[in-house]
């Protein structure tokens, strides 16, 4: 077996008498695209807090390419991504100025990292936004650029919490296909979390969490087929609604 | 090791950057003293005398007895200010950026003080130049001698400020730390009066001020100023720095402080 881009083990997590996750169990693997799937309140944020040591992993076991995230902190978060549900780059600095900030605390060089940037952003098709304050961007340039800013540091696993919450259906679409392309050509773990069903295509590797639980994994195809659903949509209802 | 000073170099950077271009944060930090240099000081020279008492060997003007308080107190607005940034950073998202780093969150909240500290000490040497040029002069190995209690007392003033950040949920709520934190600390401490004029109307306000970190901070920089070294106020400064950083540390560790106790109410 494969040492996984992301694995969690029966990781749990209480906000005091209520429980955000319960023994939650999935792996993402080199090179896919794996949605994980709920509605909101579902327990994904929390779940990314727990990974990106937000927030302390109390119970269970999360491992980055095999680096424990409560043993080897550093390791697991080095190799690391991320884009999060809202925007994160500062708004006062120009695109450029957030990407070596982002290297640097990475310990990447100015240099370094420009070099990276200047590739990403020609990829991710906003490369003309280089000099432009990060105010002054679309809600589809600024997410572009985060996603570009998250693979700064050659990342092998990169988190996207509702990454595109609030955009145009051209400008979803466009992210989702980016990201699609870098995990096959980069071999990237995407852990791409959301509660929009056409984001997902059949062949993705999809996680259900309802209520803090794994209710199904398996590709998408896989899920409909085990729910006897039309579509991913059907078998999600179908799933939650049981669930209830 | 490279790494790591690339990183905290990264962080004072930023944090540089981001006062280069807030101009009226600047000027504010250069209006604020004067004010109490020009305004204050000049109304009080008449009625306050300030005796001869170390590390002074003559009479002094009262403008020049004041000087090392302004000097902490364009350091404590400092710290405040970074501690709203902070607030800010944490409300716009900003802040995710840097606890998600690989480097421990120790280190990072350490780059983010001697950021902070890098940018007080720009605005203290411009405020004195400034009031060199008003004819409030110190002796001129002194603006040499006391960088390093510029840089103990920033550290201090500045570490308050992150402690302060971890536990505001609201940038609304930041207007209490004015009433709360910043007037008392520079109103009950020797920056404005020595501490024997204080014990002369009040024994408690003496203890008050004795007991109050920002005392130590303006003595140290007081005697300094003078190529002095002040052990007691030094040490006072040095113990709270270690006291109070160690506090902010630990209430910006996700596993045990106040950030791991929040939920909804304000992003980690």
């Amino acid at each position: 077996m494969t040492v996984a881009a992301l694995e969690v083990e029966g990781v749990g997590h209480r906000f005091g008498g209520l429980a955000a996750l319960d023994d939650v169990s999935f792996r993402v693997e080199p090179g896919s695209f794996t949605a994980l799937l709920g509605v909101n309140g579902a327990g994904k944020t929390t779940l990314f807090n727990l990974v990106t040591r937000l927030y302390a992993n109390r119970s269970g076991r999360i491992a980055v390419r095999g680096h424990d995230l409560r043993r080897t902190p550093r390791k697991a978060l080095a190799t690391m991504g991320l884009v999060f549900q809202s925007r994160s780059l500062d708004n006062d600095l120009t695109v450029r100025q957030n990407f070596v900030y982002h290297g640097a605390l990475h310990g990447m060089s100015a240099r370094r990292t420009l070099a990276r940037a200047d590739a990403l952003l020609e990829r991710a098709g906003v490369a003309d936004v280089i000099d432009r304050k990060v105010r002054t961007l679309s809600g589809g340039q600024a997410r572009r650029v985060e996603i570009a800013r998250a693979m700064t540091h050659e990342p092998s696993l990169v988190l996207c919490d509702e990454a595109t919450v609030g955009l145009d259906v051209k400008s979803r679409r466009d992210i989702v296909a980016h990201l699609h392309d870098r995990a096959a050509a980069d071999g990237i773990g995407v852990l791409w979390a959301t509660h929009l069903i056409e984001e997902i295509g059949p062949d993705d590797p999809v996680v259900v969490l309802h209520r803090g639980k794994v209710l199904a994994r398996g590709t998408g195809r896989e899920i409909v087929e085990g729910q006897g659903a039309e579509d991913l949509a059907g078998a999600f209802l179908a799933l939650t609604e049981a669930s209830a | 090791m490279t790494g790591w000073i690339v990183c905290a170099a990264g962080v004072i950077w930023r944090e540089t950057l981001r006062f280069v271009q807030q101009r009226e944060r600047f000027v504010a930090s250069l209006v604020r003293p004067l004010v109490w240099l020009l305004i204050f000081a000049a109304g009080f020279r008449s009625i306050l005398g300030v005796s001869i008492q170390p590390p002074y060997e003559s009479y002094i003007l009262y403008e020049v007895y004041v000087l090392p308080g302004l000097c902490a107190m364009v350091q404590l607005f400092n710290g405040m200010q970074s501690s709203l940034s902070m607030v800010y950073d944490r409300e716009s998202g900003s802040m995710r950026t840097l606890l998600v780093s690989p480097y421990p969150r120790w280190f990072l909240l350490t780059s983010k003080l001697l950021a902070s500290v890098t940018i007080s000490l720009f605005q203290v040497y411009a405020f004195l130049l400034l009031a060199w040029f008003l004819d409030v002069r110190l002796p001129p190995w002194g603006y040499v001698a006391v960088l390093p209690a510029l840089v103990l007392s920033g550290l201090l003033l500045g570490a308050i400020g992150l402690l302060i950040s971890s536990a505001i949920r609201q940038l609304e709520n930041f207007a209490g730390v004015m009433n709360f934190v910043i007037f008392p600390m520079f109103f009950a401490s020797s920056a404005l009066y020595p501490l024997w004029r204080l014990a002369e109307s009040s024994r408690t306000l003496e203890w008050v001020a004795l007991l109050n970190p920002f005392t130590h901070c303006v003595e140290t920089i007081r005697f300094a100023f003078y190529l002095e070294f002040e052990p007691l106020s030094t040490a006072a400064t040095a113990g709270a720095l270690i006291v109070v950083l160690g506090l902010a540390i630990l209430a910006y560790d996700p596993s045990r402080g106040l950030m791991a106790r929040r939920r909804g109410g304000g992003r980690p």
